[in-house]
């Protein structure tokens, strides 16, 4: 084996085991339980999201990560070690804070390099590692400055910096775009990404902000009421959600309730009050029972009018449904359509605006017909 | 600056309701100033312009000695209760709900409301009942006890505004607990710790009665001396000291903004746009 090799498999041996492992964490507030046994493994190099609506305990989370929080149970483990007790300046995280938390009586320079100071680093050092520090989020020649003279977006970066310095071998990010203005917060989302592939490091990033979690995280925890209710990657979290409440919060969905009638050979057909029978593909995990509900996605429901033929494409089984365009919604790239159904339920149908002339457009009160695959749908348990 | 234009849309009963408040505040205290120049000998009638009274201060052996006292009780004493009402408002604000703060922060603020008539006769029993001597020290104690709230009040509003992340941030960044109150907070309240300490300084120099209670034989104080003077009669050398006190306090307040104004453009300079 070279050295190289060698080298190679060392870090791959070391990415398998994980980095931080939470072990059956609880965290209360009184009689509410905050963070409720939640256990979940991070692995060197990840970026991972904590995502769920506010209140669901992942700021809590992510500040026992910190050390902000001790848990009333479980344990935090880092490399191995047990740290759940340990205070904040002795662990090797570091945190941008959701305000970024700018000592505002101290220069750029004198920020990122409070950390570096603590740490008892020559003086020439510390120097060097400021200047890489600042080079590394653009801010040359910011470093004289107080916080109070910098953008919003500048601040960000200031935070940003300071947090990486220290090398930390964990770096917690709480709400980092939340200040953000839209156009500044994915520019900024794509150079957050970029850092991070760079210097190799783990990121866990606390947001609410689902596109934001999917863009940027190579997994995402949801978590609700405490507890983490998938942890996936964007596209099985959109694709393949675990549950009804995962599929409702991630993204958009279309949700019909039925009852499983028959099944086999790759096909089940699902009985519905609303839609009439569903044909869907056989999922993989079994159903707990047969009360069970069709979720579709609406880019995945295409929609023709009622005279044109079928698609000549379309395979066999899949399923056509009648029904009146009820709402048009025009938002640039694409087209969100409410198509009331004849049988009852209201399908929402999401049309990728391709081509430029509006004959492509739906009108409301236009009889349609939505068709979309067995494969499309997810059975899930109601 | 930002003044002018403001000043220019009032209205004149703006302005007369202005006037007349500020000639209520001051002209008593121009009235006083103008006679300490005053060269008769009886204080309502006016003898020409004359330095005299202030050379007759400057002479009195009792009043500049009452003077140094008062200087060094409140200067003590102001230290003394900005070091403990700091504490008490660091308490107050970040110590969470203890066992017991409600009480605290109701015991805290008890001499605020005392009538200072109650604060200093119950010294004066304590100090006699430990056969205390009274003197500098048992004013100064005193002073520390009646001012200790007021700086307590005043950081602990300054305290309650700042950000608990930027402590949290000291320390994610390697500071301990105490640490990041060194490097992070004290820096940050430091304004509202001197405004503290000055109030204190103040109020300490201010008080007759709870310094006539507490004080003993050879420890008078300014405030003291001025009052048993004033009870014989007043001498003009009385207004000729009121007018060199209005006027070390405005020449610090005046000092004191100046500082803050330069401290401020300096940090504009540093980094120019």
């Amino acid at each position: 084996m070279t050295d190289e090799e060698r080298r190679d498999f060392e870090a791959t041996a070391q990415a398998d085991k994980p980095l931080l492992q939470v072990d059956a964490v609880v965290r209360r507030f009184g009689e509410v339980s905050a963070v409720d046994h939640l256990s979940l493994d991070i692995r060197t190099g990840e970026f991972f999201a904590l995502l769920g609506p506010s209140g669901c305990g992942k700021t809590t989370l992510l500040r026992m990560l910190g050390g902000f929080e001790t848990p009333d149970g479980g344990r935090i483990l880092l490399d191995g070690q047990d740290i759940s007790g340990v205070p904040p300046h002795r662990r090797p995280v570091n945190m941008m804070f959701q305000n970024y938390a700018l000592f505002p009586h101290l220069s750029v320079r004198d920020n990122i390099a409070f950390g570096l100071r603590r740490a008892g680093l020559p003086r020439a050092g510390i120097e060097a590692r400021v200047t890489e520090m600042l080079a590394l989020v653009s801010l040359d020649g910011m470093e004289k400055r107080k916080p109070e003279q910098l953008s919003g977006g500048q601040r960000q970066r200031v935070a940003l910096a300071r947090a990486l310095a220290r090398r930390p071998r964990l770096l917690l990010l709480d709400e980092p775009m939340a200040a953000l203005d839209k156009k500044l917060r994915e520019n900024t989302q794509a150079e957050l990404m970029r850092l991070q592939r760079r210097l190799g490091m783990t990121f866990i990033i606390v947001t609410h902000d689902q596109e934001e979690a999917m863009m940027m995280a190579d997994r995402i925890g949801v978590m609700n009421a405490g507890r983490l209710q998938q942890v996936a990657t964007p596209r099985q979290l959109y694709e393949a959600p675990n549950s009804r409440w995962i599929a409702e919060f991630v993204g958009g969905i279309n949700i019909i309730d039925g009852a499983v009638e028959s099944s086999g050979r790759g096909r089940m057909s699902v009985a519905t009050q609303s839609a009439g029978p569903v044909t869907v593909a056989t999922p993989l995990q079994a159903l707990t029972t047969d009360q069970v509900c069709v979720a579709i996605r609406p880019e995945k429901v295409r929609l023709s009018s009622g005279e044109a033929a079928p698609d000549a494409g379309d395979a066999a089984g899949t399923n056509r449904m009648e029904g009146v365009i009820a709402g048009v919604s025009y938002l640039g790239g694409q087209t969100r359509y409410q198509v009331r159904l004849d049988r009852g339920a209201l399908l929402h149908a999401s049309v990728a605006n391709t081509v430029r002339r509006e004959a492509e457009a739906f009108e409301t009160a236009q009889r349609v017909v939505a068709c979309f695959a067995p494969d499309d749908c997810m059975v899930l348990d109601r | 600056m930002m003044a002018r234009p403001a000043l220019a849309r009032l209205s004149p009963f703006n302005i007369t309701s202005l006037a007349l408040g500020l000639a209520f505040l001051y002209l008593p205290i121009v009235i006083l100033v103008i006679y300490s120049f005053n060269a008769s000998r009886l204080v309502t009638v006016w003898g020409g312009w004359s330095l005299r009274w202030y050379m007759a201060f400057f002479n009195d052996e009792a009043m500049l000695s009452a003077l140094a006292m008062s200087l060094r009780v409140a200067a003590v004493s102001a230290t003394a209760a900005t070091i403990l009402g700091t504490l008490a408002a660091v308490a107050l604000t970040r110590a969470g709900s203890f066992h017991g703060r409600t009480l605290f922060s109701g015991m805290l603020y008890a001499p605020l409301v005392m009538p200072e008539v109650i604060t200093g006769l119950s010294l004066l029993l304590l100090f006699v009942a430990v056969d205390a001597q009274r003197g500098f020290w048992t004013v100064t104690i005193a002073h520390t006890t009646l001012t200790m709230c007021f700086v307590t009040v005043v950081v602990q509003s300054r305290l309650g505004s700042l950000d608990r992340s930027l402590e949290e941030a000291a320390m994610d960044l390697g500071c301990d607990p105490f640490l990041a109150f060194v490097k992070v907070t004290l820096p940050l309240i430091l304004p509202s710790v001197v405004a503290g300490w000055m109030l204190a300084f103040t109020l300490s120099m201010d008080d007759v009665v709870i310094a006539s209670f507490t004080t003993g034989p050879g420890s008078t104080t300014l405030p003291i001396r001025i009052y048993s003077e004033v009870r014989l009669g007043v001498k003009p050398e009385i207004n000729a000291i009121c007018t060199l006190i209005v006027g070390s306090i405005a020449v610090v307040i005046v000092a004191a903004s100046l500082v803050s104004k330069l401290s401020s453009r300096q940090g504009e300079n540093a980094a120019p746009l």
